[in-house]
């Protein structure tokens, strides 16, 4: 492993292969799906749940480095992994290596297939070099993926034993990124659970909000002056622009998820003493007014109070927005299971920009972070949960909805049956959150409508 | 990815991945890259951890019969992924016992020791083989029959380097020297055309890291002679010819003399003169690099001064190659060894990849893209291929403009202390005035690269000589698209004999020491 990428060419020893199998594995599924769940459910309210299986077209929770990187600025990701996650994440985030990039593959080979000794004999080295190279990095995450889960790899441990060397210069952390337990978005979520057990313990009796989930930083910065103008005492967010930078978390937490994919996180924070503030999430004028209203209630902070303060930035929003709510209104719109914003922007775009719901699929059900939400969305919705890709097609072909929004996998092949999509990736990594980004989020739905009209051919 | 590489590039075959959830981002590479109208024909399995604690065998069974019910695939590509392969639950094998219509290919690619393209022919190969069992060779013999001789062109592929246009380039330089195409495969072709492929006279092997080793064994099974010779560049566009004649037995002396390239009167030609002994840096798959460094020193006149591929199955050949131009093969497939060889030897030019174009393109240094990895700029909306005439003509119009011209250099050489022309100015079509740091680094073009400093580009990165301010002063005479190498060479010079301080003498003693 140069940079990482593992030169152990050794012979193959098919034995070594079946090491790691078994039982175990399965016990660590993460467990939204269990397997049989299988045909319709009732949900809370009257709307169905359609529990599907097969073949599935997302990314695995690897991806999320793309944008972790970006956020924790001290941090460095090192997957553990094969060739196919090295180029998975060069080709997902290989624009970004104008920079040494802060993230990395260390590729497993035959060898370190063959013995889990010489794999963390190797890590080690690897981790070693690295560290050496790079005084820069504060937290190193050490990223599981497939294989190193199949073979039964324990980085948690190594973690602890790199730790241990580095005698505090350098904070070690594992977690999963692997597409056995995580799905596209649901890797920033094994990340966030990592940091949960180093957090610092909060004072007693001191009350804060802990906002959860990654946000680009202008919105971060926006949300900061409006809690700020609210008057909450004291204002974290997780993940931290630098890993030396921790929020407290104690029983005077009060936990609010920015993004709906932090379940297991938000579980470990309330195991730690936090309080989950049940909302909706912070998408177009109504989700954000909401979920800020909460989370104000939460402080006893009056519902006049939070209408002076957020009745500016609504306001514009509003006017941002009905720009955008024209172009939208009555289009037909279906969501293939991504990366489980699709809830929060259905409900977003049926009820502020007037379009109608044909099917709304995620990956998996998380009740308790999308409470909210379902109340919010109509009693006869089609919600998939899951996928079989084919199946899911074939509805999508005799549905024609005017818009899907779709992985970039997908997309050009529906584009050339002459659907019209939006590419999912993009909802992740543009700052649509809040107030005044209310209305480019619409946009995101108007530009392929629009591009298709223009278009003479 | 090999694999799907081969299942993508034709028709009616089919490929069933055991492969946990997530290594369905291959398929965007497809869509995304090659702006392909059609998924990828690939199924896969999406197994997730509670899966592992079932029946994953089943799993595969369910896989396999609803995709052959779907699709109906003339040939079903069945392997693993890197952690399917750890499942041992031998998919192929499953497959063989279903009792399907199609041929089934078992795939036994070990993804943790190889690389995709070794994955692609081996899969090719064992298609073709699985295909063309029991097929015997052929009496063939074109003049009795009363035809033309036919080749069968192979290697080409999804994904490939220009490999669309590529096939049109070479069927027509064919056809100018008599000779038919048979049919090309992997790319266009169905599971019905590879049952034909005895039917042609001899193979053409156009790239060599996906075709070799079945044209080595249609050679050996069917008698099929092939030609060797990747047309790439007017000198071996040439030899092919050459090496067509004499497999096909035909005279081909008359499309020689007729093919038209521009190439060798535009490399006469003055205004070319200052590209003679630019110095090269070529890194990309063996072939690739291989051609092009042929058409870098014999056809453009520049001088190689590194080569390099991270095809380490043609490390042979690619030393050989290296040997030819007096350096060393760098045999790697990792980019930061990559870059820190472009760095150490500041060439003027890189070939490479999508990946060595970053590197370049950080360092300020031209680049042209020569070899898959490839990126979506690969494929262009004309037609642009590299191989044959036409695409000797492509080449040089490909390497010659990211560089700056010759009367440009002399023109700013001579005007560099004018208003408009002083390297601080912009180009007078976006109005006078000064550059402003931010504005450098955005605006386009040679004319504003970043100058490489001793900090940016890590070379003396500890105890870098200072500069005197009369030579920090003289440098700033030189032009600036030359300035950051200048400043290299000189602290690189005083670094070897431990100046301390660079004066205007130390500057000029390296450039003396250095040359151009």
């Amino acid at each position: 492993m140069t940079d990482m990428r593992s030169r152990s060419q050794a012979k193959a020893s098919p034995a070594c292969a079946a090491n790691g199998l078994g039982a175990g594995i399965g016990d660590q599924g993460a467990g939204q799906l269990s397997a049989g769940q299988l045909g319709a459910g009732d949900l809370a309210g009257n709307l169905q749940v359609q529990h599907e299986q097969g073949q599935r077209q997302v990314f695995c929770g690897l991806a999320g480095i793309v944008w972790l990187h970006r956020k924790i600025q001290d941090a460095f990701f090192l997957v553990v992994g094969s060739r196919t996650c090295a180029h998975l994440l060069q080709s997902a985030a290989g624009v970004m290596i104008f920079a040494e990039p802060r993230f990395a593959t260390a590729v497993l080979g035959d060898r370190d297939l063959a013995g889990l000794a010489d794999c963390n004999e190797e890590l080690d080295r690897v981790v070693t070099e690295l560290l050496a190279r790079r005084p820069d990095i504060g937290t190193l995450f050490l990223v599981a993926s497939c294989p190193s889960e199949v073979i039964k790899l324990d980085l948690e441990n190594a973690a602890e034993r790199l730790a241990r060397a580095q005698q505090g210069r350098v904070r070690v952390l594992a977690y999963s990124g692997s597409g056995l337990d995580t799905t596209f978005t649901q890797g920033e979520d094994t990340c966030l659970s990592a940091l949960v057990p180093v957090l610092p313990e909060a004072a007693a009796g001191s009350d804060a909000l802990l906002v959860l989930g990654t946000l680009p930083d202008v919105v971060e910065d926006q949300f900061r002056r409006l809690f700020e103008a609210l008057g909450i005492p004291s204002l974290h967010f997780l993940p931290p622009r630098r890993g030396s930078e921790l929020p407290p978390v104690g029983p005077g937490t009060r936990l609010l998820a920015a993004q709906p994919f932090v379940g297991d996180t938000a579980a470990a924070l309330i195991d730690r003493g936090a309080t989950l503030i049940a909302a909706p999430y912070p998408f177009g004028i109504e989700g954000t007014r909401a979920w800020i209203g909460v989370a104000a209630e939460a402080f006893g902070i009056s519902a006049e109070r939070v209408e002076a303060v957020t009745a500016p930035a609504a306001k514009r929003a509003a006017v941002g927005l009905e720009r955008y709510r024209a172009q939208l209104a009555g289009k037909r719109i279906s969501f293939l299971p991504d990366s489980q914003l699709e809830i929060p922007l259905a409900r977003f775009l049926q009820r502020e920009c007037g379009m109608e719901l044909v099917e709304v699929g995620v990956p998996y059900l998380d009740r308790r972070m999308m409470g909210a939400e379902l109340d919010w969305l109509p009693a006869a919705l089609r919600l998939t949960e899951g996928q079989d890709l084919e199946r899911q097609l074939d509805r999508l072909r005799a549905d024609r909805p005017d818009l899907t929004v779709c992985g970039l996998g997908l997309a050009n092949p529906l584009e050339a049956e002459g659907l019209t999509t939006k590419w999912s990736i993009e909802l992740v990594f543009s700052p649509v959150h809040g107030f005044d980004q209310a209305a480019d989020l619409a946009e995101l739905f108007v530009r392929p409508l629009n591009r298709r009209e223009r278009l003479a051919f | 990815m090999g694999a799907i590489r081969i299942a993508a590039s034709m028709q009616g075959v089919h490929c069933v991945l055991h492969a946990p959830q997530g290594d369905s981002y291959a398929d965007l590479l497809f869509t995304m890259i090659a702006r392909s109208a059609k998924r990828p024909p690939v199924t896969y399995t999406s197994f997730q951890a509670r899966d592992l604690g079932a029946d994953t065998a089943e799993l595969v069974r369910k896989t396999l019969r609803e995709t052959v019910e779907r699709f109906q695939p003339r040939a079903l590509l069945v392997g693993e992924a890197c952690t399917g392969e750890l499942l041992q639950d031998q998919p192929a094998a499953l497959a063989q016992g279903m009792g399907f219509d199609c041929p089934v290919v078992p795939l036994e690619l070990p993804a943790f020791t190889r690389k995709e393209h070794w994955g692609a022919s081996e899969t090719f190969h064992q298609l073709v083989r699985t295909l063309l069992r029991g097929q015997q060779p052929r009496t063939l013999d074109p003049v009795a029959e009363g035809r033309r001789p036919r080749a069968n062109l192979l290697g080409a592929t999804a994904l490939g380097f220009r490999c669309r246009d590529d096939i049109a380039e070479v069927t027509k330089l064919l056809d100018s020297a008599g000779v038919d195409v048979n049919l090309s495969a992997p790319a266009g072709a169905s599971p019905e055309d590879l049952l034909r492929i005895p039917e042609a006279d001899f193979n053409v092997c156009l790239y060599p890291e996906i075709a070799q080793s079945t044209c080595v064994w249609l050679e050996r099974m069917f008698k099929q002679p092939w030609v060797k010779t990747v047309p790439i560049g007017v000198g071996a566009t040439r030899d092919f010819l050459i090496e067509v004649g004499e497999v096909a037995g035909i005279d081909t002396s008359a499309a020689i003399a007729a093919g038209r390239t521009r190439l060798p009167w535009f490399s006469r030609s003055v205004d070319s003169t200052y590209l003679t002994g630019k110095r090269v840096f070529i890194f990309g798959d063996a072939s690739h690099v291989i051609a092009a460094a042929r058409i870098a020193t014999e056809e453009l006149g520049f001088e190689v001064v590194g080569l390099g591929s991270y095809s380490r199955e043609f490390a042979r050949e690619l030393r050989a190659a290296a040997e030819r131009h007096g350096v060393e093969a760098l045999i790697s497939d990792d980019y930061l060894e990559v870059e820190a060889a472009v760095l150490e030897l500041a060439p003027e030019l890189v070939l490479g990849t999508q990946m060595e174009r970053h590197i370049a393109k950080r360092a300020g240094i031209p680049c042209a893209v020569i070899s898959s990895p490839v990126h979506v700029q690969d494929f262009p909306a004309r037609y642009a291929p590299q191989m044959g005439f036409e695409g000797a003509n492509v080449i040089f119009d490909t390497w010659v403009h990211p560089l700056m011209m010759g009367l440009e250099e002399h023109l700013i050489t001579m005007f560099r202390e004018d208003e408009e022309f002083n390297d601080e100015a912009v180009a007078s079509h976006l109005g006078s005035g000064k550059l402003t740091a931010a504005s450098a680094d955005t605006a386009p073009g040679p004319a504003t690269t970043a100058e490489p400093t001793t900090s940016a580009d890590g070379m003396g990165a500890d105890a870098a000589p200072a500069w005197e301010p009369e030579a920090e002063r003289e440098l700033k005479k030189i032009p600036f698209f030359v300035r950051g190498k200048a400043r290299r060479n000189t602290e690189r010079y005083a670094a070897e004999r431990g100046v301390a301080r660079i004066t205007v003498e130390t500057l000029y003693d390296a450039k003396a020491y250095f040359g151009r």
